[in-house]
C-alpha cells in the first residue's frame, strides 16, 4: 500500500498532488512539502545506506542537516550529485535516488563482512595497517576507494548553469526560526535592509514540528505566516529559504548558497534561472538565529534503521505528517524527549515505553506523559538493541547512581522505532568560524556563545543557549533593534515594543537533565556490540577510548586519529558526545578538553557555484589581436600567451607542425616573412623625467638615446633577476615607447606605477598603456624593404633609415610608426599602424608580397630564429632566478648609475662562478633535438636506473630543429658554462636514451649582426 | 575577505587589491654604500608582528593607487587608511605577545 506510513491529516504537505519517486531502483509515492527522507519513511523505508567502514545498515536519523546516515546519489548522470543529504533533498516528481556505500546492493551488501571483523579495524587503522612499504600505498588506496564508495562523480560536464551575486545589507539573519522571524521583523520595522537566510524551505524552524503553541495569541504556524507576509511587503528586506549560509569570512563577508531550482523536476526547471546561486553578502550587522541541534545518547548498537533523534520523530510526525514507526521505544535524559514520546502516541504508535536516566522524570511534557499514562521507566537505561535492516527490539536495564553501571542482563522490549534525546547543542558554527567565543554552560550541557568574534555580531534563541521560546522571542526582538540601531537607524518611539508573548507546553527549555555522554550495558565497552559516537565514520567509544590509551590526549588529535567528527557532516551530533567521553576518560572537566576548530562550510557545497557562469569560454578573457580573422581564415594554429591568442603556424593543407615551421624559417631568411607582434606590451612614457625614469628601472643606460633611436633594454627586480627585457624608443623629447613581453604588459606597467607612486612620487612621468591602441605588423627577411618601399614615400635606404631608428610616416595612407629593430636577426620593420587598420594593412602587404613569396609566420618559427640568434626569451632562458650575469649580458649593465637590482648583482651569490649560464648546445647527431628542460650531466648515467645520484649541472631551456644550420640546435643554462665551451655533456632522457651534445656559444647564425643591419 | 577604504574610491572588496608588503621601508639612496647583511634586510627581510602592522595595498583594479594601511595581523581589524608619503597616524599600541 502507498505511503502506509502517512497520517491521514495535519502536516505541512499537499496530499492533493501525488509524486512519484524512486529510490534504488524501487518506485514510490510523496507529496509536495516531503523532503526524500519524509516520503521514503511515508514508504515505511528506514534502512537507505551502509556505513562507511563497517557497512553496518543505517537509517534515516534526523531531519535537517546533520544528518550523518542518510546520504544518497540524486539525479541520473550527468545530472547526477552523491552525498546529499535525503533530509534536505525536496521531492519532486519523478526524483531518482541511490544509495551509497553499498555493493552490489543495499540489502546484499559484500563490504558487510566488515562489520563481521571489526576488531580488525579499529581506530587508526589505515595508518597502522597500510603504511609499509610505501611503495604500495597507491595500491591500497585503490582498493580503499573501491570498497568505500563515496559516491560517484558524474561521467560529463555538469549541464546546469549556477550563479554567483554580490550583495549588501545593514543586517543578515542567519535562520528562519521564532527568534530570527522577530530579529528581521525588528530590524525591518526600522527600515532596515535585511536578508534573512533559511536553510529549509519553509520559515518557522523548529515551530514547524512542535504542537500547542501560541504567539501573540496566534497558532504558532498562523504566526509564522503573519511574520513571513510582513517581511515580504517590506521593500527592504530580501527572504531566501532553501539558502544556507555555509562560511562567515573577514570583516562581515558571509557566503550563502541558495538552492533555486532543486526542488523542481529536471524538465520542469526555467533554464534561465540558475541551479543553484552563490551570495557573496557583506553585511553591516549580523544576527544568528541559527537554533540548535539535538544529541543522541550514546548506547550499545545505537546504530540500526529505526533509531532516530526523538526531535526528528517530532518533526515526521508533525511536519510531514509521517509515522516513523507502530512500536516505539522513547529513551531520553531531559524533558524534551517527552515531546516526541507525546507525538506518536497521539499518532497512534504504541509507545512501548519511555526510558529516563533521570531517577526522578520531571517537568513540563514529561507531566503530560505521566497524565497520558505512558509507561515510564525512570532510572533506566537501554543497553543493547536487536534488529538486522530494521530495529526490531532492544533491551532495558535499572542504572545505579554513579551512571556507570546497569543492574542485570535487561529486559527485553519489542519495538520497530527507537528515539532518543540527550539534550541540545546550540548551533554556533557560524558564530564560532567568526572568532566567537564559547564558553560552557553546566547546567543545559552545552557550549554556549560568550563575547562575540566582533561588535556586530549577535547571536540569539537557542542558538544563543536560550532554549525557552520567550527569551528565544526576546532576545531576537533586541538583537534586531540593536542592529537596526547600530546601522544607523532611528527606532521609533520611546518605548520598547514588547517582545511577543508565547503559550504552549513545548515552549519551556528540555531541563531538567542527567547528561550521560556513555550509556553503559551489561558488557565492557567495545564487547558484543558498539557505541556509535560519529555514525557517519562509524566511530564508536571505544575507537575514542583506545586513542587516548595510545596517547592522543588533544582532542584535535583524537579527532584526526579516529575521524571522529570529520566527514561531511562535521560531527553535527556526534562531536559533544565525543568531548564528554574523552574528558570522562581523562579525568577532566569537558570545558578544558575544548571543542575542535569550527570551519567552514558549515554542510558541503556544490562546486559549481564557486565557478558560477566563470566556465568554458567564460573562463578568462581571450584576447585576440586586430588581424585575428584574417589568422583564423587562413588556417592558423593558435598558441596561448597570457590571455592572448596568438598565430605559433600557418600550415599548408597537408603539412605537420614541423613541416609549416621549416618553410616559415626558411622564407624569412630567404625572402620576406610577416609576424603579428600586435600582442607585445606598449606601455607610452611621457613627461620631463621619462629619460630619469628608464635610467632606474633597466640596467642599461637611457639619458644619452636621441630622439628617433631605440634601445634594447633589460629590466630586473630589485634582487637582481631579470624580469623583463624589450626596446624602448624615443618619439620625442620627453615621450618614449616602451614595449614589454607579451605575458608581463601588465606586470611591467604596475612594477613601474609602484615605484613612481612609492619611491619616486616627484619624478614627473605619465605611463599610458596602449597595447590594444596598434596593430603591429613586423616585415622580416631579406626583401623586407623592397616590399615596405612600395607603399611608402620613407627613404628606406640603410643610410636614410638605419638599424635601431624610429620613423613616423604613412603607409597605406595611414599614419604609421616604424621601428627598424630585429628579433629574427634579418632586415626587419616593426610596423605600428592604428587597430582598426591593422587587418587591411596586413591584408595589402600579402597580396603586394606575393612576388616576394611573402610568408605569415607564427610564434614558433619566431622562436627558432630568435634562438639561432642567441636572443633571450624572458620566462623561457630566465625563470625569476637568472641573472643578467648569467645570460652573458653584463655589457648591458651599466657601471656609472644606479638601477633597481644593481646592488644585488654585487652579493657574493651572483658572482659564484659556478653559476648557471647561457650557453649553445649542438647535439653529436645533427637530427636529434634535445627535448626542453631536458637535464644535462657530465657523464653517461648507467641506464635505465643509475646506482647512484648523478650530478646535474643545467638543463636545456629551449630547442629546435634549425633548417638555417641544417642541423637541431639548443639553448641552455649550465653551471660555468662558457667555461665549456667544447665540452660534451650528455642529456638522459625518460625514453632511457641519452644523447650526447657539445657546449657551444649560443650564436649560430650571423654572429656579425650584418643581416639585420643591411 | 577585507574590507578595504580606498583613500580615493571608498571601501571596496579586497579583491581589488593587491598586497605590497610592509610600509615604511625606504629603498637606500645609496645602495652600493651599503654592505650584503644591511642589503639583504633591506631587501628581504620583513617585519612579521602579531599586532598592528603598517602595510602598502594597491587598489589594482580601481583607481591603481598606491597607499599606507594599518592593520591588525590577528584580528584583521583595519585601524587606519592613509596616502603614500604621509606619516602613520598615532595608534593604540596592541601587542599580543
Amino acid at each position: 500500500m502507498a505511503q502506509r506510513f502517512r497520517l491521514s491529516e495535519g502536516g505541512l504537505i499537499d496530499r492533493s498532488k501525488i509524486l512519484p519517486f524512486t529510490f534504488e531502483g524501487r518506485s514510490y509515492e510523496g507529496h509536495p512539502g516531503d523532503s526524500l527522507a519524509s516520503a521514503l519513511l511515508a514508504n515505511g523505508v528506514h534502512f537507505v545506506a551502509r556505513s562507511f567502514k563497517y557497512h553496518r545498515p543505517r537509517g534515516i536519523f534526523a531531519a535537517g542537516a546533520e544528518e550523518p546516515n542518510a546520504l544518497v546519489q540524486l539525479g541520473e548522470d550527468p545530472r547526477t550529485e552523491p552525498n546529499l543529504r535525503a533530509t534536505q533533498i525536496d521531492l519532486y516528481r519523478d526524483l531518482v535516488a541511490t544509495p551509497q556505500h553499498c555493493w552490489p546492493s543495499l540489502d546484499f551488501d559484500v563490504g558487510g563482512v566488515n562489520d563481521r571483523l571489526a576488531r580488525f579495524f579499529p581506530a587508526g587503522f589505515y595508518y597502522k595497517t597500510f603504511m609499509w612499504p610505501a611503495s604500495m600505498w597507491m595500491k591500497y588506496e585503490a582498493v580503499i576507494r573501491q570498497a568505500a564508495g563515496l559516491g560517484k562523480a558524474p561521467s560529463g560536464p555538469d549541464p546546469d548553469n549556477y550563479d554567483k551575486t554580490f550583495a549588501h545589507t545593514d543586517l543578515l539573519v542567519v535562520g528562519g526560526g521564532p527568534a530570527g522571524l522577530t530579529a528581521a521583523l525588528a530590524a525591518a520595522r526600522a527600515g532596515a535592509r535585511v536578508v534573512l537566510a533559511e536553510q529549509e524551505p519553509l520559515l518557522g524552524g523548529w515551530l514547524l514540528g512542535a504542537a500547542g503553541i501560541e504567539i501573540d495569541g496566534l497558532p504558532a504556524l498562523d504566526w509564522i505566516a503573519a511574520a513571513e507576509a510582513e517581511l515580504r511587503s517590506c521593500p527592504e528586506v530580501t527572504l531566501l529559504t532553501r539558502t544556507q549560509c555555509f562560511g562567515v569570512y573577514d570583516h562581515n563577508f558571509f557566503a550563502l548558497n541558495q538552492r533555486v531550482t532543486d526542488h523542481e523536476p529536471p524538465d520542469e526547471r526555467d533554464p534561465r534561472l540558475p541551479r543553484q546561486r552563490l551570495w557573496k553578502l557583506r553585511a553591516k550587522q549580523v544576527v544568528f538565529a541559527t537554533g540548535a541541534i539535538e544529541r543522541p545518547l550514546v548506547f550499545r548498537d545505537n546504530d540500526r534503521p529505526g533509531i532516530m533523534l526523538a526531535g526528528a520523530a517530532q518533526t515526521y510526525l508533525r511536519r510531514y505528517a509521517v509515522k516513523p514507526g507502530e512500536k516505539a521505544v522513547v529513551f531520553t535524559n531531559n524533558d524534551s524527549g517527552y515531546g516526541a514520546a507525546l507525538a506518536l502516541h497521539e499518532a497512534g504508535t504504541k509507545i512501548a515505553g519511555v526510558i529516563d536516566l533521570r531517577e526522578t522524570p520531571e517537568g513540563h511534557l514529561t507531566a503530560q506523559a505521566q497524565a497520558a499514562g505512558l509507561d515510564i521507566f525512570a532510572g533506566h537505561a537501554v543497553i543493547a538493541t536487536e534488529g538486522g535492516k530494521r530495529v526490531s527490539g532492544c533491551r532495558i536495564a535499572p542504572l545505579d547512581e554513579s551512571g556507570k553501571r546497569v543492574f542485570g542482563g535487561g529486559t527485553p522490549l519489542d519495538c520497530d522505532l527507537l528515539v532518543s534525546s540527550g539534550g541540545w547543542s546550540p548551533t554556533v558554527h557560524l558564530f564560532a568560524q567568526a572568532k566567537g567565543q564559547l564558553v560552557w554552560d553546566e547546567a543545559q550541557a552545552c557550549f554556549v556563545p560568550g563575547e562575540a568574534g566582533r561588535a556586530d555580531q549577535r547571536i540569539v534563541g537557542a542558538a544563543n543557549g536560550a532554549f525557552d521560546l520567550r527569551t528565544a522571542l526576546a532576545q531576537g526582538q533586541t538583537a534586531g533593534l540593536e542592529a537596526a540601531r547600530d546601522a544607523g537607524f532611528k527606532v521609533k518611539g520611546r518605548k520598547k515594543p514588547k517582545a511577543a508573548a508565547a503559550t504552549g507546553d513545548e515552549t519551556f527549555d528540555f531541563l531538567p537533565a542527567r547528561f550521560l555522554y556513555l550509556v553503559p550495558s551489561d558488557r565492557p565497552l567495545g564487547q558484543g556490540g558498539k557505541h556509535f559516537v560519529d555514525l557517519q565514520n562509524d566511530v564508536a567509544a571505544s575507537d575514542l577510548h583506545l586513542a587516548l590509551r595510545e596517547g592522543y590526549g588533544s582532542i584535535e588529535h583524537v579527532k584526526r586519529y579516529t575521524t571522529t567528527g570529520m566527514g561531511t557532516d562535521q560531527g553535527k551530533t556526534g562531536n559533544l558526545n565525543a568531548i564528554g567521553i574523552v574528558a570522562e576518560q581523562l579525568g577532566r572537566p569537558l570545558p578544558e578538553v575544548g571543542v575542535t576548530t569550527f570551519r567552514l562550510p558549515y554542510t558541503p557545497v556544490t562546486f559549481g557555484i564557486f565557478a558560477g557562469r566563470d566556465v568554458d569560454d567564460l573562463l578568462d578573457p581571450v584576447r585576440t589581436t586586430p588581424m585575428q580573422a584574417w589568422h583564423k581564415a587562413n588556417r592558423a594554429v593558435f598558441e596561448d600567451v597570457g590571455q592572448w591568442k596568438r598565430p605559433w603556424y600557418f600550415p599548408n593543407p597537408g603539412e605537420d607542425m614541423q613541416a609549416a615551421v621549416q618553410r616559415e624559417c626558411k622564407a624569412v631568411r630567404s625572402s620576406l616573412g610577416l609576424l603579428d607582434a600586435s600582442t607585445l606590451g606598449k606601455i607610452d612614457i611621457q613627461g620631463p623625467d621619462a629619460a630619469t625614469l628608464l635610467n632606474r628601472v633597466y640596467s642599461n643606460a637611457w639619458s644619452k638615446l636621441a630622439v628617433g633611436r631605440c634601445r634594447y633594454g633589460l629590466m630586473l627586480s630589485e634582487d637582481g633577476m631579470v624580469m623583463d627585457d624589450g626596446v624602448t624608443a624615443r618619439l620625442g623629447e620627453g615621450h618614449y615607447l616602451m614595449s614589454t613581453t607579451t605575458g608581463n604588459a601588465a606586470a611591467v606597467l604596475a612594477h613601474l606605477e609602484e615605484w613612481l607612486q612609492t619611491e619616486w612620487p616627484e619624478l614627473k612621468v605619465y605611463l599610458t598603456s596602449v597595447t590594444e591602441q596598434w596593430a603591429t605588423l613586423q616585415l622580416a627577411g631579406p626583401n623586407a624593404r623592397k616590399l615596405l618601399s612600395r607603399f611608402t614615400d620613407l627613404d628606406l635606404s640603410p643610410e636614410a633609415f638605419g638599424f635601431m631608428e624610429v620613423k613616423s610616416a604613412e603607409v597605406m595612407g595611414v599614419s604609421a610608426r616604424i621601428f627598424r629593430i630585429s628579433f629574427t636577426g634579418e632586415l626587419s620593420y616593426e610596423i605600428n599602424v592604428p587597430a582598426s587598420y591593422g587587418q587591411a594593412v596586413w591584408e595589402a602587404f600579402m597580396r603586394e608580397g606575393e612576388t616576394f613569396g611573402i610568408t605569415p609566420f607564427g610564434t614558433e618559427t619566431m622562436h627558432v630564429l630568435r634562438a639561432e640568434k642567441g636572443f633571450i626569451i624572458v620566462g623561457q632562458e630566465t625563470d625569476g632566478s637568472v641573472t643578467p650575469l648569467d645570460l652573458g649580458l653584463e655589457g648591458l649593465c651599466s657601471k656609472t648609475k644606479d638601477f633597481i637590482g644593481k646592488r644585488s648583482l654585487a652579493r657574493p651569490d651572483m658572482l659564484r662562478s659556478d653559476r648557471k649560464q647561457l650557453v649553445g648546445l649542438e647535439t653529436d647527431d645533427p637530427s636529434e633535438v634535445l627535448p626542453e628542460g631536458a637535464q644535462l650531466t657530465e657523464t653517461v648515467p648507467k641506464t635505465p636506473r643509475p646506482s647512484a645520484p648523478v650530478r646535474m649541472v643545467g638543463h636545456v631551456t629551449s630547442s629546435y630543429r634549425s633548417p638555417t644550420l641544417g642541423r637541431s640546435l639548443a639553448l641552455a643554462l649550465v653551471k660555468s658554462g662558457r667555461d665549456r665551451l667544447g665540452q660534451r655533456l650528455y642529456a638522459p632522457l625518460a625514453d632511457g636514451r641519452t644523447l650526447a651534445c657539445k657546449v657551444v656559444s649560443p650564436l649560430f647564425y650571423d654572429p656579425e649582426g650584418e643581416k639585420m643591419r643591411a | 575577505m577585507l574590507l578595504i577604504d580606498c583613500p580615493y574610491c571608498g571601501p571596496r572588496a579586497e579583491v581589488e587589491f593587491s598586497y605590497g608588503n610592509e610600509a615604511h621601508i625606504a629603498r637606500p639612496l645609496q645602495p652600493e654604500t651599503l654592505n650584503d647583511e644591511d642589503w639583504a634586510d633591506y631587501l628581504f627581510m620583513k617585519t612579521n608582528r602579531k599586532g598592528v602592522l603598517l602595510e602598502r595595498w594597491v587598489h589594482s583594479h580601481g583607481c591603481r593607487r598606491w597607499f599606507n594601511v594599518a592593520r591588525d595581523t590577528l584580528t584583521y581589524e583595519i585601524l587606519a587608511v592613509y596616502p603614500m608619503g604621509a606619516k602613520p597616524p598615532k595608534l593604540p599600541e596592541r601587542s599580543y605577545l
